[in-house]
């Protein structure tokens, strides 16, 4: 029996038939479940909203409290909320609108290669969603999405300001892929609360805020716009470093809130 | 029965993977900062090395021997893959916090030789409980390192404290290193210890003497 189980016949056979079964068995597993991870992504993705802001407490549900949150979109090229119009040529609903899909997508991104991309990624949606958290007054705190690359991965994370646009409320990533314990620290509570209070732009309007290597200074005068570093993980820092200067600069979301400054929401 | 109950809880004391058999170390190191954690990975390894056992076993008498491990590991892999894809639907939280383990199950050393060394050699329904048997001998090996990791590094089991903390105004100052991995070696080491001196024949012969009243001399 052994023998001719070792033939060069059998052999294909037998593998042939075993990656096909067990192809589709991993397949229907992936394609039967993808609703529920689905599901579960978009829930951790508000959550990861109302957590920037400082929002949710414990025991409350993550839909009602994201249904008192407005979303809108923003035109990156003008720096001012996209209008009606503009987002009808560009065939683009509010709802379903989804960022990371739009820079994939030529028609709805313009491509950085070759030009000033220091957060490394690629290409940048020429819309890109906000979060708008209104309380009595006409101002708001606004939560903008952020995304760049790391050391291995693309980090996406959300930055929620107080209504100065210049004050961080929070800050944490909800997807990253770095090395856990050392890059993957920017998902530790203690790391993210230092972002709080700390304050985007110096007296010119540039985004400045940033993370230095070791521990903050407090006596420097910097020190308003300085974040600790993660020790062991000097390129993640970098990357984060560069993805928040990046998307609060003059190419992201700078002249907009500038506008906001302005004028109110 | 005694075949039963000694291939399904042989593996807990008396044949322990890890501890014995020095095997699935790694994701020992990995998963075990927490009991949560490591408790969901243990179920994850039991489905594992349990079914990838039977299945195995099932066709074993078809596997071509030349690509035998092969063979194993597409079965190990897609039954890694199928579990990875059951935890992100419903325990998301806890597979963010396993990230890659969970994926690294495929590369789990107990459950390659398990496949080998016993589903190969006997029929599906032994082999599942084989599979199940040294999957609860790595989780009780899990559980009891997550067990001190957790309680000494941070005061809590399963999340609730039970030291009160000084940063929370208590009186116990945690311990750092028991969070990071190295530590892990130091805790399975220790039970190696214990188990060791409680079961004797566990005691590896040395593989050289050490000549009595030797002294260390300088290189000349």
């Amino acid at each position: 029996m052994s023998s001719n189980n070792d033939s060069i016949q059998r052999t294909i056979i037998v593998a042939v038939a075993l990656c096909l079964v067990c192809s589709v068995f991993v397949a229907g597993a992936a394609v039967g479940l993808k609703p529920i991870q689905q599901e579960n992504r978009d829930l951790d993705r508000k959550r990861n909203i109302l957590a920037a802001a400082q929002m949710l407490q414990p025991g409350e549900s993550v839909d009602e409290v994201f249904a008192t949150v407005e979303k809108r979109l923003v035109n990156l090229n003008t720096g001012r909320f996209a209008t009606e119009a503009e987002l009808k040529e560009a065939g683009v609903n509010v709802d379903s609108y989804v960022q990371q899909a739009a820079a994939k997508d030529p028609a709805l991104s313009t491509s950085l290669k070759g030009g000033n991309d220091p957060a490394g990624i690629k290409r940048r949606a020429k819309f890109a969603t906000v979060y708008i958290v209104k309380d009595e007054d006409a101002k708001a705190r606004i939560i903008l999405p952020v995304h760049g690359y790391g050391l291995w991965s693309t980090m996406y994370g959300f930055m929620a300001l107080e209504n100065d646009y210049s004050t961080v409320v929070g800050f944490g990533f909800y997807q990253q892929g770095e090395t856990p314990g050392l890059g993957g620290e920017v998902d530790n509570p203690n790391w993210k609360a230092l972002w709080e209070g700390k304050e985007v732009y110096n007296e010119e309007g540039k985004a400045v805020i940033g993370l230095v290597k070791g521990s903050v200074d407090p006596n420097s005068p910097q020190a308003d716009h300085q974040i600790d570093g993660l020790s062991g993980a000097t390129l993640t820092s970098r990357g984060v470093t560069n993805l928040v200067q990046y998307w609060l600069g003059s190419e992201g979301f700078g002249p907009f809130l500038a506008e906001l400054r302005s004028e109110g929401v | 029965m005694s075949d039963v109950k000694k291939v399904l809880f042989g593996p807990i004391l008396a044949n322990n993977p890890i501890a014995l058999q020095i095997l699935g170390i790694c994701s020992a190191l990995a998963v075990t900062s927490s009991l949560q954690v490591s408790l969901v990975m243990s179920m994850a390894v039991i489905a594992v090395t349990a079914f990838s056992n039977f299945f195995i076993a099932i066709i074993r008498n078809y596997i071509p021997s030349s690509i035998r491990i092969i063979v194993q590991m597409i079965i190990i892999a897609s039954l890694v893959i199928v579990v990875d894809q059951v935890l992100k639907a419903f325990a998301f939280e806890i597979s963010k916090q396993l990230s890659v383990f969970v994926g690294l199950i495929i590369t789990n050393c107990i459950v390659m030789g398990r496949a080998e060394a016993f589903a190969m050699k006997n029929g599906p329904g032994m082999s599942f409980l084989d599979g199940i048997g040294n999957g609860l001998g790595y989780s009780a090996m899990l559980i009891v390192v997550a067990f001190f990791r957790e309680l000494l590094g941070a005061g809590k089991l399963f999340g609730y404290p039970v030291f009160e903390t000084v940063q929370n105004g208590g009186w116990y100052q945690p311990n750092g290193l028991m969070l990071l991995p190295p530590s892990a070696f130091f805790v399975i080491g220790l039970v190696i210890w214990a188990l060791r001196a409680y079961k004797k024949e566990q005691v590896e012969e040395p593989e050289f003497k050490i000549v009595a009243n030797s002294r260390s001399q300088e290189a000349l």
